[in-house]
């Protein structure tokens, strides 16, 4: 089923900030097996230029993924999420996420469209701090998979 | 922000050091946990079978993690990164063998920016099949 035409351009309420506190980091930096002590260290953070730990660079999908997902799960638009698959992801860093950050993510539709009975969404996310600061934007293309033919 | 590269040090086709990076269901496991991305397909063979994958597959995400640390490990500080994209073309298939899969990742340095900034391109393999497309980042360089 084609999508919607008229969601793009569709922007979401910002989220409830996520709190990145310093373990969430260091299990995430365990978990991909990078040992650079910027990510765990604070005194290390520090010495780099950083109040606190940072967070490794795909760390923020976590948030901005949970964000996309109110658009996933809107009704009115109606994809399919159980035949989504990920097909692009960026990101443009205005500075790394860090301990202590309480991360607000705006979710908008930038674009839809049906290829090969391919449904496919672009959604851009836009992170900012507590203070309002811009820290990243997470561009994620979803692709929900034409059902086999029967 | 203190990369430890310089700028005037590199030049297009700078080959940066290429690394492997090894991936077991362990490892995906944990991964599911430190991300919470639970999709079953990522440390459940029966259902990835299901849905038509060979067998589980890593998360694009975890993938995507490994690459970008060619990037930051050469740089010396992660938070000079200031883009990264890429394109997932092929799942890395982790067997449960005991072994698991390898993801090997080359880079080299693809256009100088103005702002002592470079452009990276990445190359990621799996079982000799390109597993992301288009990656790319822009480092900012001391």
């Amino acid at each position: 089923m084609a999508l919607d035409q008229s969601f793009v351009g569709r922007s979401y309420p910002p989220t409830d900030p996520y709190e990145v506190g310093r373990e969430k980091i260091r299990e995430f930096a365990v978990a991909v097996g990078d040992a650079h002590p910027v990510y765990t260290d604070p005194e290390a953070a520090k010495a780099a230029g950083y109040p606190d730990v940072i967070a490794p660079p795909t760390f923020v999908f976590a948030i901005t993924f949970a964000a996309a997902g109110q658009v996933v799960a809107d009704p009115q638009l109606g994809l399919d999420y159980s035949r989504v698959v990920h097909g692009d992801q960026k990101f443009a860093y205005t500075r790394p996420v860090r301990a202590g950050d309480r991360l607000s993510v705006t979710s908008t539709i930038e674009a839809v469209r049906t290829m090969a009975g391919n449904d496919i969404i672009d959604i851009r996310g836009e992170v900012h701090d507590e203070t309002g600061e811009h820290v990243v934007t997470a561009w994620t293309k979803l692709v929900s998979r034409a059902p086999e033919e029967a | 922000m203190t990369a430890q590269i310089k700028y005037d040090d590199v030049e297009v086709g700078t080959e940066l050091p290429a690394a492997s990076f090894p991936v077991t269901r362990a490892t995906l496991v944990q991964y599911a946990g430190a991300s919470g991305d639970f999709n079953p397909i990522h440390w459940n063979e029966r259902f990835a079978k299901e849905v038509g994958l060979p067998d589980v597959i890593a998360h694009g995400m975890f993938t995507m993690a490994q690459a970008i640390r060619v990037v930051t490990d050469w740089a010396g500080d992660p938070g000079a990164v200031v883009e990264y994209g890429v394109r997932f073309t092929n799942p890395v298939v982790v067997p449960d063998d005991g072994t698991g899969a390898v993801i090997d990742v080359t880079a080299k340095v693809a256009a100088k920016l103005d702002g002592n900034q470079v452009r990276v391109d990445l190359v990621a393999t799996a079982a000799g099949q390109k597993v992301l497309g288009r990656s790319r980042a822009v480092v900012a360089l001391a």
